[in-house]
């Protein structure tokens, strides 16, 4: 019995992060990088991809140590844990591809001060054994993914018309150039928001009802 | 020792050796950490500097069978090796499979609309001109500042850019400007895009800034450069 | 990039390259801190003041770490300065202005997190910058996020009063309004470049 419910609540663990507590549009975290580089798919999957490298490694490592580090100076050794992987991360981009290391820019070391990263250790990998730990902070960075994706392929589809570099529309199409530019970001973050309130409004109501 | 305290079990309070113990622990497996991954990316990052740089110099000069890279320093010009040494312009010396120098290429950078606008520019010893350009890192507005990729009529402009030196071999005769749309009137102005001043402009100081200071610190080395010191 | 003046790196932060509105640092913050006037000004000071500080320290790391060719520790280095600064910060103020520390909470030691402190000392290495333009960058920065955050503060202050429909209150109209400030912020693009 403990056996199956030990199952459940590693899946359960997984989900989370993609759905019910998704870092973009529900807990509104980590905007800075969301914002910045999401002007196309293939710079928002490189960032969701090394941001969830940095997750994952992190809540592992930390979760190992959970027992030896004093509660006195977690928040350091956290952070110089996470820096650790950030700075491996950024070396591995590097040699991988210069193109997406340029396009990223200095938002690749900023992963480090992505609020879901010290979020997820202090809140759980802290207090967990490894494997939920480390679902769970792979789940995060799956929605983290996702919610980077749907900003990505939003902004790239209306402001260049394309989406991974692949044209979509003809040559008469013009496109709507300030959706990869900064003010674009928050208008398109802000209408994805609006739509999962909306949303959730809805669903509200008719259970109410 | 009284230990008349008896409500704070002694176990909750952590020493400082115990503190600075466990962070100089962690602290040591991450830098272990750092130091294995960078060595192991090292050769991976160094190769794929190459290849991007091959690439955009073999754009400008197609007939390079091979570059140098050089850095010209204030006391001279030096085989180049790893990240430019500060005050250096780091260039690229072209030669075709026969050992004759081909050209030139530097990056020259200034301040756009949105960020920096780097360009790679070829430079032949001869005529003492540039004879072409290449956009290398530019945010700037696309359909606006991005012309200075795709306008015909801007990309001319460095088809024949002249940047002799005056006779004292310190300077520029003449510096690299850019003026308004339609009023070029010598060959070391540039026209800048209508609409794209900004970025225009930025393309024209960035070349400007770099030559100003490379220019004369090659001439000297030149006949030093033609015999392709090898290295 | 080197040769820009002091002036001109601290309008062009200031303004068109400003650190919330054009190059996204510092928006946890900035969403969440923006909805009183009172909490804003303070949280632009001291976050202002740990940039500037951040700023100088990195300077000097960079040195450090390049002389004895670390320079893979930079990240390290620069985020546990950061986070003893604000730390000397929050205890400075705790002794000396105990009703702004309350009134800052939790707003405080994040500003360890805030992407435009480690951003400042981060695009200052990348750039190049010798002391007196990371110093000029960093207070620009500094005063460019207190100046969103003002903006914004005031803009939600007046709203509160308004009409807005269910689904569009809290982050959704906040990152509406930093859009049209973003918009608006365009306009000052090209200020302060050289001829």
């Amino acid at each position: 019995m403990t056996m199956g419910a030990k199952q459940v609540t590693n899946m359960e663990q997984l989900l989370e992060g993609i759905w019910k507590q998704n870092p973009v549009f529900v807990m509104t975290l980590g905007m800075c990088p969301t914002l910045a580089v999401t002007v196309s798919g293939f710079n928002a999957l490189g960032m969701g991809v090394a941001t969830t490298f940095v997750l994952v490694c992190s809540a592992g490592l930390i979760s190992l140590l959970r027992n030896f580090i004093p509660k006195e100076v977690r928040i350091a050794t956290y952070i110089v844990i996470i820096a650790t992987f950030v700075t491996l991360v950024d070396y591995i981009i590097q040699a991988v591809s210069l193109a997406l290391y340029d396009a990223l820019g200095a938002f690749i070391q900023l992963i480090v001060v992505n609020c879901i990263i010290l979020g997820r250790a202090e809140a759980h990998a802290a207090k967990s054994p490894s494997l939920p730990a480390v679902l769970n902070a792979f789940g995060m960075g799956v929605g983290f993914t996702i919610g980077l994706l749907a900003l990505g392929s939003v902004r790239e589809i209306l402001g260049a018309g394309k989406l991974f570099g692949v044209t979509l529309f003809g040559a008469d199409f013009q496109p709507w150039v300030v959706m990869v530019l900064p003010p674009g970001g928050f208008f398109v973050l802000g209408a994805w928001l609006l739509l999962f309130a909306w949303w959730a409004r809805r669903k509200e109501a008719n259970h109410g009802a | 020792m009284s230990n008349q305290r008896t409500d704070i079990p002694p176990a909750d309070i952590t020493g400082s050796g115990r503190l600075v113990a466990t962070l100089g622990l962690v602290t040591m497996i991450c830098g272990a950490l750092i130091v294995a991954v960078w060595q192991w990316t090292l050769p991976a990052i160094a190769a794929n500097k190459k290849v991007m740089l091959e690439r955009g110099v073999k754009a400008l000069v197609p007939d390079a069978a091979r570059i140098v890279e050089y850095d010209a320093a204030a006391d001279g010009i030096h085989p180049a090796q790893g990240d430019p040494v500060a005050g250096a312009v780091r260039f690229y010396a072209t030669y075709d499979g026969g050992g004759k120098l081909l050209a030139i290429a530097a990056e020259g950078g200034a301040r756009g609309y949105a960020d920096v606008v780097r360009v790679l520019y070829g430079y032949r010893p001869g005529c003492e001109c540039i004879f072409g350009i290449r956009v290398v890192q530019m945010k700037e507005t696309p359909g606006i500042g991005d012309k200075i990729i795709t306008d015909a009529a801007f990309v001319a402009n460095f088809d024949k850019l002249d940047v002799s030196l005056a006779t004292d071999m310190k300077s520029l005769a003449n510096d690299v400007k850019t003026v308004k749309h339609g009023s070029k009137k010598f060959g070391w102005e540039i026209d800048a895009i209508t609409g794209a001043t900004i970025t225009s402009k930025a393309v024209g100081r960035g070349i400007n800034d770099s030559v100003q200071v490379l220019l004369p610190r090659l001439r000297p080395h030149l006949e030093q450069l033609e015999k392709g010191a090898s290295s | 990039m080197e040769h820009e003046s002091l002036g001109q790196i601290f309008v062009i932060t200031l303004l068109s390259s400003n650190f919330v509105l054009a190059m996204f640092l510092g928006l946890c913050p900035f969403l969440g801190v923006s909805g009183k006037l009172e909490t804003a000004v303070p949280m632009g000071i001291a976050t202002s003041f740990v940039m500037l500080v951040a700023s100088l320290c990195a300077y000097g790391l960079n040195l450090l770490l390049g002389y004895f060719e670390l320079e893979f520790l930079r990240l390290i280095s620069y985020i546990v300065v950061i986070a003893s600064t604000v730390q000397l910060v929050e205890m400075a103020m705790k002794k000396f202005s105990p009703a702004l520390f309350r009134a800052l909470g939790i707003y405080l030691p994040l500003i360890t997190t805030n992407c435009a402190v480690l951003g400042v000392a981060l695009f200052q290495t990348a750039r190049g910058y010798d002391l007196g333009q990371s110093i000029a960058f960093s207070l620009g920065g500094g005063a460019g996020f207190t100046l969103a955050l003002v903006l914004m503060a005031g803009v939600r202050e007046r709203l509160k009063l308004s009409d807005i429909p269910g689904a569009m209150q809290g982050t959704a109209l906040s990152l509406m309004l930093a859009g049209l400030l973003s918009l608006a912020f365009m306009g000052f693009g090209g200020i302060g470049v050289a001829r």
